[in-house]
């Protein structure tokens, strides 16, 4: 009753969603999507609380420190973080310090991050009034209990926005490890697919990462209109 | 330390390595530039179908850009590679670099501007017909021009964060600057034309970093 596979459609679906290849490689796929979501929860935090340190020691050092903490920064930020990666793991084993895939794609995405956090939680905490933190220690509160306390709720608030989209791009930066080896979501999906002959584990692992991250987009994208209408 | 200006820094190895890298650095200006004028412009173009309010056409452009914010980069790029020749259509690498970014910078762009339009007070539109503008001239002498100037530093970051993309060419086979130097470091089995590349992008991105800092200060002082 079906037409052959001379038929367009059938030709499409037999590439892009075949149901055989999809059921041989889907232990892969799945192993790689938790590979993806393991690099991203740790590879977050170690992200955020350096970029937070990073700002935070801004925020209390002197001229010349601080000139050198945005140098820093900016370096940090003009690196594509794919360059980041393949010198530390291609370009450090010259030196004889080899690390693994995993170590290498944590390790290149937290210093790219460092520098993208750092400069967000630096705005931040320059868009608190200086009166604020002046206040606070009028009360007697200890210099660190000020910023913990009063400066960087109100910073973080500032910024809710770009903290959201740059985690989520951290996220997406994830899939760069694929191309050292390590075998995340996309990874797994090329291999399946040199196993398959077609593209339907690349549209599976399309699909597991649009699943994972949609939400998170919808709610980046919403935070981030009320940002343009309010102005922070 | 002779160790490292061995490996690193090693002016032989280097000065072999000079042309692929700099042809390679060609290629990855020319693929910035030609990703950041496709994606603004489609971008600037869906933004502007959408205030059609169509709704159908609306839906679409609103799965595209979900889409196209949601996947990683680098998978849109492997699925272009990869993916189309099944369908029988084959891209160039450089074609696949430029279509698969500029497809990702027109979707943030499109809900940039978007999102500047409705972020405009609604007496502007009000005083605009008001004073008898018809809805084309409406939209490109009143509208455009301020929903621009709120959108320009979001989208000069975007274009940074995605020209910065291009070095994921080297996975679909683009010979730009990362993808030359590592070719070089397996040849000479030696990291400095690494170092190279690196400098190049410094060379490169620093002056853009350093301007979407100056674009963020000034947003920040206007809000």
């Amino acid at each position: 009753m079906w037409p052959g596979p001379a038929d367009p459609v059938q030709d499409l679906i037999d590439n892009f969603a075949d149901l055989d290849s999809l059921v041989r490689v889907y232990p892969l796929l799945l192993q790689g999507f938790g590979l993806t979501i393991l690099l991203s929860i740790v590879t977050l935090p170690i992200a955020t609380a350096s970029g937070l340190a990073v700002a935070v020691a801004y925020s209390t050092a002197g001229t010349g420190v601080r000139r050198m903490l945005v140098v820093a920064i900016d370096i940090l930020r003009a690196f594509p973080v794919l360059v980041l990666l393949v010198l530390i793991f291609y370009g450090l084993p010259f030196l004889g310090l080899r690390l693994n895939a995993f170590a290498a794609a944590v390790l290149a995405i937290a210093l790219n991050n460092t520098g993208y956090f750092g400069e967000i939680f630096r705005a931040g905490i320059e868009a608190v009034p200086p009166g604020q933190g002046e206040a606070a220690a009028a009360l007697g509160l200890h210099r660190m209990r000020v910023l913990i306390h009063v400066i960087l709720p109100q910073a973080i608030r500032k910024v809710t926005a770009p903290l959201a989209s740059n985690a989520l791009e951290l996220v997406k930066t994830t899939s760069i490890a694929s191309l050292v080896s390590l075998p995340e979501l996309l990874r797994s999906a090329r291999v399946a697919q040199e196993q398959t002959y077609n593209p339907t584990p690349l549209v599976a692992a399309s699909l597991l990462f649009f699943a994972l991250l949609w939400p998170f987009a919808r709610w980046v994208a919403r935070l981030e209109r009320r940002a343009l209408a309010t102005g922070h | 330390m002779d160790r490292i200006a061995e490996n690193y820094f090693n002016g032989a190895v280097i000065a072999a390595a000079l042309p692929a890298v700099l042809r390679g650095f060609g290629i990855t200006v020319l693929v910035s530039l030609s990703t950041i004028v496709v994606g603004i412009s489609a971008g600037l173009g869906l933004a502007l179908l959408r205030c059609a309010a169509i709704r159908p056409l609306d839906i679409a452009i609103a799965i595209y850009v979900d889409l196209f914010r949601t996947l990683p980069q680098l998978v849109i790029l492997v699925f272009l590679y990869f993916g189309m020749p099944y369908l029988g259509v084959t891209l160039s690498p450089f074609v696949t670099v430029v279509l698969g970014l500029g497809a990702v910078l027109a979707a943030f762009s499109a809900e940039i501007i978007w999102s500047a339009i409705l972020a405009l007070p609604p007496g502007q539109w009000d005083a605009a017909r008001a004073l008898g503008l018809r809805p084309v001239p409406l939209l490109f002498l009143v509208v455009l021009p301020q929903a621009v100037r709120l959108a320009t530093p979001l989208i000069t970051n975007r274009a940074i964060a995605i020209t910065k993309g291009t070095a994921l060419g080297t996975a679909v086979s683009l010979p730009e600057t990362l993808g030359s130097a590592q070719s070089a470091m397996a040849i000479m089995a030696n990291p400095s034309p690494l170092t190279l590349a690196a400098a190049l992008y410094l060379l490169f991105f620093i002056p853009l970093v350093a301007l979407s800092r100056v674009l963020e200060r000034r947003v920040a002082r206007a809000g």
